[in-house]
């Protein structure tokens, strides 16, 4: 198994898929150079300009035109920059890449990967910060993907290449250089959670980046003698409702952590879902930990009040674990 | 002389049949639709009718093959027709009978018959263009002969993928025809009185692409343009653009009554412009007799009443159909939540 970091892990997959399959091309802004956070950086060369292909700043034509090459029968990598100007393409990716198949009777497939870099790191304000992941989910059509570790962002990248729905896939920015071991071959199915974590104290759901700070709070609520169970859900449609109610029914408690805004979150629905089918299992209320409803600002210290700790989630691990769900 | 350029001179009977009768059939589709809709209340959603619009679609897709792939409008009924599909299955569509060419689901602005590369009608104004220079920058990269048209109207034009969409195709020469169907309404508002500049040719010529302007109620114009066009994508494998004027006869849809549009507008082009009357007439100068233009619009007209016989007899699609087609990876088959 190599060392690697995140970003060189879906780079590493992208160019195994290109190799392994000449109708895979990846098209964005400024890929022939990289891309902007250098996850095509070397591709370029080896797979030319029609498969490593540079595109205008026209993301609804990126995201329209690989739609149409891919109803045609070649499979592109979609790059957006950032998660937050694939918003220039909504209605090419809501209106007609999820919804083709299914409007024209199973005539039409969208097999595509839509990168789309997303959350907060330093000072980058609101429009280049946001987390919109719940949004995706909310679209029948759409596979949505939010790998946290290098090994992930193998193994679902080659998945979601792999894939014959449009597939959202979003890479935390702050974690490009993130290194880890990664065993190529391992295949991970989307919808199976990854275990980061063992403990029977308390359950603490999260995604993407969150999920590493779940990590560590485990790791620090363990030395206040509560064992954490952290689940990192890596996909949320489809998610891991099997592995977070076996656990929640094990621990009786949950906390569902993540960037971004708290109110209609991904979060919501965890939690809903724990107390419709699990409800009975639980010792203590429900915590949603998440990102007040509010914007991101570019002054670092104002921008640390939306961000989630690790001893954010430590803190709400112990409050947690001494309440008691009233009789 | 104009009339040699659009090849009057030396009509071919034959083709100009054949043109009048796509005309036919697709103005009875439609007229059979419309009924289906107001008078049996049969066609549940909205329908666009092209009624009046039918000679650029007819002289269209004589020089298209098969395989070569088109992408429409909300108003596409003529074009799907005119590109080869089974107008049984585009009625049971309309219908929402299973047996439809979405199987139901999809209904008139979504239609689409990928097997003759019909690859649909949007219900968004100018969403197909990007995708349609997609599709023909699929084809580039599959190293294939085919090319592709797309047609939208000039409506369109205001959207920002108009632009977007054609400068792709500019940027990366792709083989595709772009078609803008101006029929001189945007819905219910005139576009040249949402449109700044020019209009759509000048627009298209700014970002480089040859373009060519054409009479599109004058099906043998569009014919002769369409021709070289077509010819000249087939040779270069580079982006063009035609400008077609129409008129569209009806309202934006079938329970629009058009009562926006100046008085006396609609009647004057139905007499002086309907693409059909214009054909017969150039039809009958030629010779053709008049008891043989009606016999083709009576088989047009008989053609499309058994369309919506058999697809009002048709059942509704499966219950459990509304469940296939979504996505395969989180399939609300397995987890509708």
């Amino acid at each position: 198994m190599a060392v690697m970091t995140y970003g060189e892990a879906a780079k590493l997959a992208i160019a195994d898929a290109m190799r392994a399959d000449p109708a895979v091309w990846c098209v964005g802004e400024d890929l022939g150079r990289g891309g902007v956070f250098q996850q095509y950086k070397g591709l370029r060369e080896e797979f030319g300009a029609d498969r490593i292909s540079d595109a205008p700043i026209s993301e609804a034509a990126i995201m329209g035109a690989a739609f149409g090459a891919a109803m045609v029968g070649t499979r592109p990598i979609v790059e957006m920059r950032f998660a937050d100007f694939a918003l220039c393409a909504t209605d090419e990716l809501v209106n007609q890449i999820a919804k083709a198949r299914f409007m024209f009777g199973g005539q039409s497939r969208a097999p595509m990967v839509i990168r789309k870099p997303m959350g907060l790191w330093r000072s980058s304000a609101a429009q280049h910060s946001q987390s919109l992941e719940g949004w995706y989910v909310h679209i029948p059509g759409l596979v949505v993907v939010c790998p946290a570790t290098p090994q992930d962002n193998y193994s679902m990248m080659r998945a979601a290449i792999a894939c014959d729905d449009p597939v959202v896939y979003l890479e935390h920015k702050n974690i490009w250089g993130m290194e880890g071991a990664v065993d190529t071959g391992l295949e991970v199915p989307f919808g199976s959670a990854r275990q980061r974590r063992e403990g029977s104290d308390l359950t603490i759901v999260s995604w993407s980046d969150c999920a590493n700070r779940a990590e560590q709070a485990a790791e620090d609520l363990a030395g206040s003698g509560v064992e954490a169970d952290v689940i990192d859900l890596r996909s949320l449609w489809p998610w891991d409702k099997a592995a977070v109610l076996a656990s929640v029914r094990r621990t009786g408690r949950l906390i569902v952590a993540h960037e971004s805004v708290a109110v209609g979150g991904f979060g919501a629905e965890v939690s809903a879902t724990v107390a419709e089918q699990a409800g009975d299992a639980l010792k203590a209320p429900v915590r949603r930990i998440g990102a007040p409803r509010a914007l991101v600002p570019y002054a670092p210290n104002l921008e640390d009040k939306l961000r989630v700790t690790a001893d954010m989630i430590a803190e709400a691990g112990r409050a947690v674990c001494q309440q008691e769900v009233a009789e | 002389m104009k009339e040699d350029n659009h090849g009057r001179a030396n009509l071919d009977r034959e083709q100009g049949l054949s043109m009048l009768v796509m005309m036919e059939r697709i103005r009875a589709f439609e007229e059979q639709a419309e009924l289906a809709a107001t008078r049996d209340g049969l066609v549940l959603g909205a329908i666009h009718l092209s009624i009046g619009q039918e000679a650029i679609p007819a002289g269209l897709m004589p020089h298209l093959r098969r395989d070569d792939l088109l992408l429409s409008t909300h108003r596409g009924h003529g074009h799907t027709l005119a590109k080869g599909a089974d107008p049984t299955a585009m009625m049971k569509e309309l219908l929402g009978r299973e047996g439809g060419c979405c199987g139901g689901k999809g209904g008139s602005m979504h239609i689409a018959d990928f097997d003759v590369g019909m690859l649909g009608a949007n219900g968004v104004v100018g969403a197909n263009i990007t995708i349609a220079a997609g599709a023909a920058h699929g084809i580039k990269l599959l190293g294939d002969d085919r090319i592709v048209v797309d047609i939208f109207g000039d409506g369109a034009i205001n959207r920002g993928p108009f632009l977007e969409g054609i400068n792709w195709a500019g940027v990366f020469d792709l083989p595709i025809l772009f078609i803008c169907e101006d029929n001189q309404y945007s819905a219910s508002t005139r576009t040249g009185d949402m449109t700044s500049g020019p209009g759509p040719a000048e627009r298209a010529r700014s970002l480089g692409l040859r373009t060519s302007e054409v009479d599109g109620n004058d099906v043998q114009a569009v014919h002769a343009v369409a021709a070289e066009i077509v010819s000249r994508i087939r040779e270069t494998r580079r982006p063009e653009f035609l400008h077609a004027r129409t008129y569209r006869l009806h309202g934006h849809t079938y329970f629009d009554p058009a009562t926006y549009r100046p008085q006396g507008e609609a009647d004057r082009m139905r007499e002086t412009s309907d693409p059909i009357t214009r054909q017969r007439a150039l039809l009958a100068a030629a010779g053709v007799r008049a008891s043989e233009l009606d016999a083709l619009r009576h088989a047009a007209q008989e053609e499309m009443a058994t369309a919506l016989a058999n697809a009002t007899a048709a059942p509704w699609p499966a219950d459990e159909t509304v469940f296939d087609d979504v996505q395969d990876i989180g399939s609300p088959v397995r987890e509708a939540f």
